[in-house]
């Protein structure tokens, strides 16, 4: 297409490139350079350790009421006492008794919240076993959520063992979703890692289902715990926690005394219709668990654990994430100072 | 009229047509035993003689008459000076036959060249062809190659019902696949069971290869398996419908072996390369030899057994490689600070989360290898259509052995075959459907490609069809046949005396819950995978070398990766041959007897937080699922050190903590790994289990009181 230029030495093959061939092959070769350059700069790591660190002090995620109960009772005992013919109050019944006496659903949820109920499905256990929180239980505290006005129910927890058995044979997988409550079981892409901030819980993965709610009741059940003598309301919270939390138990009372400040439930209505009094957290034998018929209500989950660990014989001086719990103005181990009613 | 003659230049058959003459030049003998000049005759005179030009036998009402059925000389002759070219010899059938041999001379001892002397004496009106000559007269295509002769409606009907049932009998497999997992319901009633609604190992329980290595191994057929009686009685009717209708495996390389071949793999190559070559004998030889391992005492063929595979890389390799690219895709596209988009994110990861795959993500102990293996036995589609299923299959060379017994075949008249070769385009078999040569019956997958493809009516699909152009057996050579499968007997104990087995037993080679003992477990054992799929915990992997070579990819439990769940019995559940008998949660759990025990649990002291860093731990205690629990802690009083100097610069004082030290009781510890997977030391564990004390073992125990057989509860 041009012509050759003059410089042609003796082979025809031996040509030098035009000066507008020369010129956009330099420029092509630059044009990558710089562009190379450029974003090599831009996304330049200049190396050293060092994460930024937060202004904030410990978040929490807070669902209690503002304003305090008016004339309601902040701790109630529900005691089903058999009848002549020995046979026990049902457990619904338990259970309205004890949140009517802390002020009844209504006065907690108002019309439309969404709200979440979290029982203990921690274990692949039947509720004879005691491991979870019994499903008549739950049943019961979903109705109640509705018949308060609540638009959505949801019932969720992050299981110990496979989540499938745990939900299914606990029995709460039916007993919820028969009463209308949405069921979600813990999966990998559930869990937002959150900076929690707290004494030894800094940042861990939380399953969002559990905090993403208006009002969130805690429904844990009563249980003999080897490691933490007795687990009900605080230790209950460990279901919001995803990733390895196996490391918890190294420093287990302040663990759960921070879990305990991250998660201020609404409400806690603790399971204490059989009570697992060996083998916990997951017992195994029948004869583990013994039937007690009681349902705690509280607005304070440390008098709820203060008092319930009394079931199986613990005392809570010898529950030091009480005390700490105590200390952070959570709640009080002292629970006969609280309005306490027993029905 | 129409032109007399359609080169087949549609489906690259130009180029078809061109390779084998190429093919049929080079060799030479071939055509020697030819008269050229005759032939060349015949070829001219087809181009001016009306009744040649259209050597359709209701037409020339010579039926099965041998002659030089030439189609292509007038379109190829005048193009090329025929003094260059060679004489298109290849266009006599009798003389396609004999080229034929002598291309394939590796069958001259089965099909001896005395054979061909059946060829030049079926057209005499031997064969009760379809078309006699009286037949009523076929409507012809003019859009077909050929002759244009439409296939029997029947068998267009059948290619379709045949596509119909790959893909239902794929969705089918894939549908039990998936379903092969736990997933619990909000329907199920707390006390329920727990078993899988569906019977997930069914392909497994249907096929007759697995049946027979474990009658040949065990000399019983287990519970499921009698239903590969089914797929024999099949056999027996139809031939190898199995391969080329049912096999999922058959399916995923039938389609692979029609969207990979590139140009090289079209046209002419591709005839080439669906005519029947001396490899397919390969899978006969494997057969036999996995057999007489059978009878040696190893099922050790699953390794080959093509729905062993397809379970294997599907549910171990591809399942859990897709939920991983998709669960991070996922996850990435819910970072997204727009809601709708995060919706729709969450959504998706619900629904696979709840029907396709797990909530979490699923590893498999050097998984990569199966998934390897996978993609290279696909990707041999590209060379070699369908290159499993004619050169390996063990299955598929199984039901081959008992092809020759079917009622249902083909029949041929080889005088009408033009030699265009379409029938070879698609042919599935690679089980010589083309004129000239005698069909393979053990070869067919009996896709009915050929028949469909087929312009001249030469290929007949029946009931009870002639066998004069056809051979039912195996083309195989006895001292190959015997040497193969003796050395498939050899291989068990050769493999054995390899410290595997009797000697320095593995530790980590822990079988899942109610296995039975190790030489009755590699008797059953077919690596299907489907218990390590089902696992709901992850806890079942496929063993690398644990166990030798022979135990590659036999289950065995890492609980780092998943624990075995207490009251789970569902590997038991979907075992197609009782390696692992199905158990019941009573005889598990040891409910009014002593439980299954698959192992036992030990301390490493130097990385146990209690023993060795006084720190409070016990996590493992709080996992361990038996009552009483087979972990019990000791309460102790420890010292341990200060972490700073004293004030005036003293050594670090020493304080006193409280601690339990965990213990392993070994006659209640069932093994399960629940300790080792929850341990927070995080790369090694600090508690861990090895296989010793395991119920099915009278060997591998520690203790005395296991050892006595006799033992009350």
């Amino acid at each position: 297409m041009e012509k050759a230029p003059e410089t042609n030495p003796v082979s025809p093959y031996f040509s030098r490139p035009t000066r507008r061939e020369a010129l956009v092959r330099l420029a092509g070769a630059g044009g990558v350079l710089l562009g190379a350059g450029a974003v090599s700069r831009a996304v330049w790591d200049r190396g050293g350790i060092g994460a930024a660190v937060s202004q904030h002090s410990g978040t929490t995620r807070d669902f209690r009421l503002k304003e305090g109960p008016a004339d309601f009772a902040e701790l109630a005992i529900a005691k089903g006492k058999a009848d002549e013919a020995g046979k026990f109050p049902v457990v619904e019944e338990l259970v309205r008794r004890a949140v009517d006496a802390v002020g009844g659903m209504k006065h907690f949820i108002s019309r439309g919240d969404i709200v979440v109920v979290k029982p203990n499905i921690g274990w692949d256990r039947t509720p004879l076993h005691a491991a979870n929180t019994n499903p008549e239980v739950v049943a019961a505290v979903v109705k109640l959520a509705y018949d308060a006005g609540a638009k959505l129910v949801r019932v969720a927890d992050g299981s110990c063992n496979e989540a499938n058995r745990c939900f299914q044979k606990s029995g709460i997988w039916t007993a919820a979703y028969d009463v209308g409550a949405e069921v979600i079981l813990p999966a990998e892409h559930r869990y937002r890692t959150t900076r929690m901030k707290q004494e030894v819980l800094d940042e861990w993965p939380i399953f969002t289902p559990l905090v993403d709610a208006d009002k969130v009741i805690n429904v844990p059940i009563a249980k003999h715990h080897n490691l933490a003598k007795y687990t009900a309301a605080m230790k209950n919270w460990y279901g919001v926690l995803g990733g390895r939390r196996n490391r918890l138990h190294q420093n287990i009372d302040t663990s759960i005394a921070d879990l305990a400040t991250f998660m201020r439930p609404t409400l806690t209505i603790v399971d204490a219709i059989r009570v697992l009094m060996r083998n916990g957290p997951q017992g195994g034998n029948y004869d583990d668990a013994r039937e007690m018929h009681t349902i705690i209500a509280s607005i304070d989950q440390v008098a709820a654990d203060a008092f319930g660990c009394t079931l199986i014989g613990q005392h809570r001086d010898n529950l030091p994430y009480l005390a700490m719990a105590h200390k952070r103005g959570i709640g009080t181990m002292y629970w006969e100072n609280l309005k306490v009613r027993e029905v | 009229m129409r032109p007399q003659v359609i080169p087949p230049s549609s489906l690259g058959l130009a180029r078809a047509s061109s390779s084998t003459k190429k093919a049929d030049s080079t060799h030479g003998h071939a055509s020697t035993l030819l008269d050229v000049a005759a032939i060349e005759a015949n070829a001219h005179d087809h181009r001016h003689s009306d009744a040649h030009a259209r050597p359709i036998p209701w037409v020339t009402g010579r039926v099965g008459a041998v002659e030089a059925l030439d189609v292509a000389t007038p379109t190829l002759a005048p193009t090329q000076p025929p003094a260059l070219e060679p004489p298109p010899v290849r266009r006599d059938p009798a003389a396609m036959a004999l080229a034929e041999r002598a291309a394939t001379a590796s069958m001259n001892a089965a099909l001896g060249l005395d054979e061909h002397a059946d060829f030049a004496a079926v057209p005499a009106g031997a064969v009760p062809v379809a078309g006699a000559p009286k037949a009523k007269p076929k409507k012809i295509d003019p859009k077909r190659p050929g002759s244009g002769i439409p296939a029997r409606k029947s068998i267009q009907t059948l290619v379709w019902v045949r596509r119909f049932s790959q893909v239902f009998f794929f969705g089918l497999f894939m549908f039990f696949l998936l379903k092969t997992g736990f997933r619990g319901s909000f329907a199920a009633n707390q006390g329920e069971a727990i078993r899988l609604p569906y019977p997930v190992e069914a392909f497994l329980l249907a096929d007759p290869f697995v049946a027979t290595m474990t009658v040949f191994s065990t000399h019983t057929v287990y519970r499921g398996l009698l239903w590969s009686v089914g797929l024999l009685a099949l056999t027996l009717i139809f031939g190898r419908v199995f391969c080329g209708w049912i096999c999922p495996f058959g399916t995923m390389h039938h389609f692979f072996a029609w969207i990979w071949p590139s140009n090289y793999g079209r046209g002419g190559s591709r005839v080439e390369a669906n005519k029947t070559h001396g490899y397919q004998r390969v899978k006969y030889y494997l057969m036999y030899a996995f057999l007489l391992a059978s009878l040696a005492g190893s099922a050790i063929g699953g390794l080959f057994d093509p729905i062993c595979i397809a379970v294997r890389a599907i549910g171990l390799g591809v399942i859990p490689a897709l939920q991983y690219a998709l669960g991070r895709g996922l996850s990435e596209v819910a970072n997204v600070p727009v809601r709708p988009v995060q919706t729709v994110a969450d959504k998706s990861q619900d629904f696979l989360a709840t029907t396709v795959w797990q909530s979490h993500q699923f590893y498999f102990h050097q998984t990569w290898f199966i998934l390897f293996l996978l993609i290279a036995v696909l990707f041999m589609n590209r060379f070699i259509p369908r290159f499993w299923c004619r050169v390996l299959c063990p299955l598929g060379s199984f039901l081959g052995v008992f092809a020759r017994f079917a009622l249902f075949g083909m029949e041929k008249d080889h005088a009408k075959c033009t030699d265009c070769n379409l029938c070879l385009v698609n042919c599935q078999g690679a089980d010589s459907p083309q004129g000239g040569v005698k069909w393979r019956q053990d070869e067919c997958h009996m896709c009915l490609n050929c028949e469909t493809a087929c312009p001249e009516d030469v290929i007949k699909f029946r009931f009870l069809p002639n066998r004069k152009s056809s051979i039912q057996k195996p083309d195989l050579q006895r001292r190959t046949l015997l040497a193969t499968a003796a050395a498939g007997a050899a291989a068990i104990p050769a493999l054995r005396i390899a410290d595997s087995l009797d000697a320095n037993y593995h530790a980590k080679l822990v079988r899942p819950p109610g296995a039975v003992e190790e030489r009755g477990f590699l008797e059953r054992c077919i690596r299907c995978a489907e218990c390590m799929k089902v696992c709901p915990n992850n806890a079942l992997h496929p063993a690398f070398f644990e166990g030798g070579i022979e135990g590659l990819w036999t289950p065995i439990l890492i609980a780092r990766i998943g624990y075995c769940e207490h009251s789970c019995v569902l590997c038991g559940q979907v075992c197609p041959t009782g390696a692992i008998q199905k158990i019941t949660e009573d005889q598990k759990l040891g409910r009014g007897m002593p439980p299954i025990k698959i192992g036992t649990a030990f301390y490493d002291h130097g990385r146990c937080l209690p023993w060795s860093m006084q720190t409070p731990c016990i996590v493992c205690e709080e996992f361990c699922p038996t009552s009483p629990k087979a972990i019990w802690v000791e309460e102790v009083e420890a010292e341990v050190r200060e972490k700073t100097f004293g004030a005036a610069g003293e050594a670090p004082a020493m304080k006193k903590v409280k601690l339990q030290r965990p213990h392993v009781d070994p006659s209640l510890c069932i093994g399960c790994g629940a300790c080792e997977k929850v341990c927070p030391v995080q790369d090694q564990p600090a508690v861990y289990i090895t296989s010793v004390g395991e119920s099915r073992s009278k060997t591998n125990v520690i203790l005395l009181e296991n050892t006595n057989y006799n033992q009350k509860t």
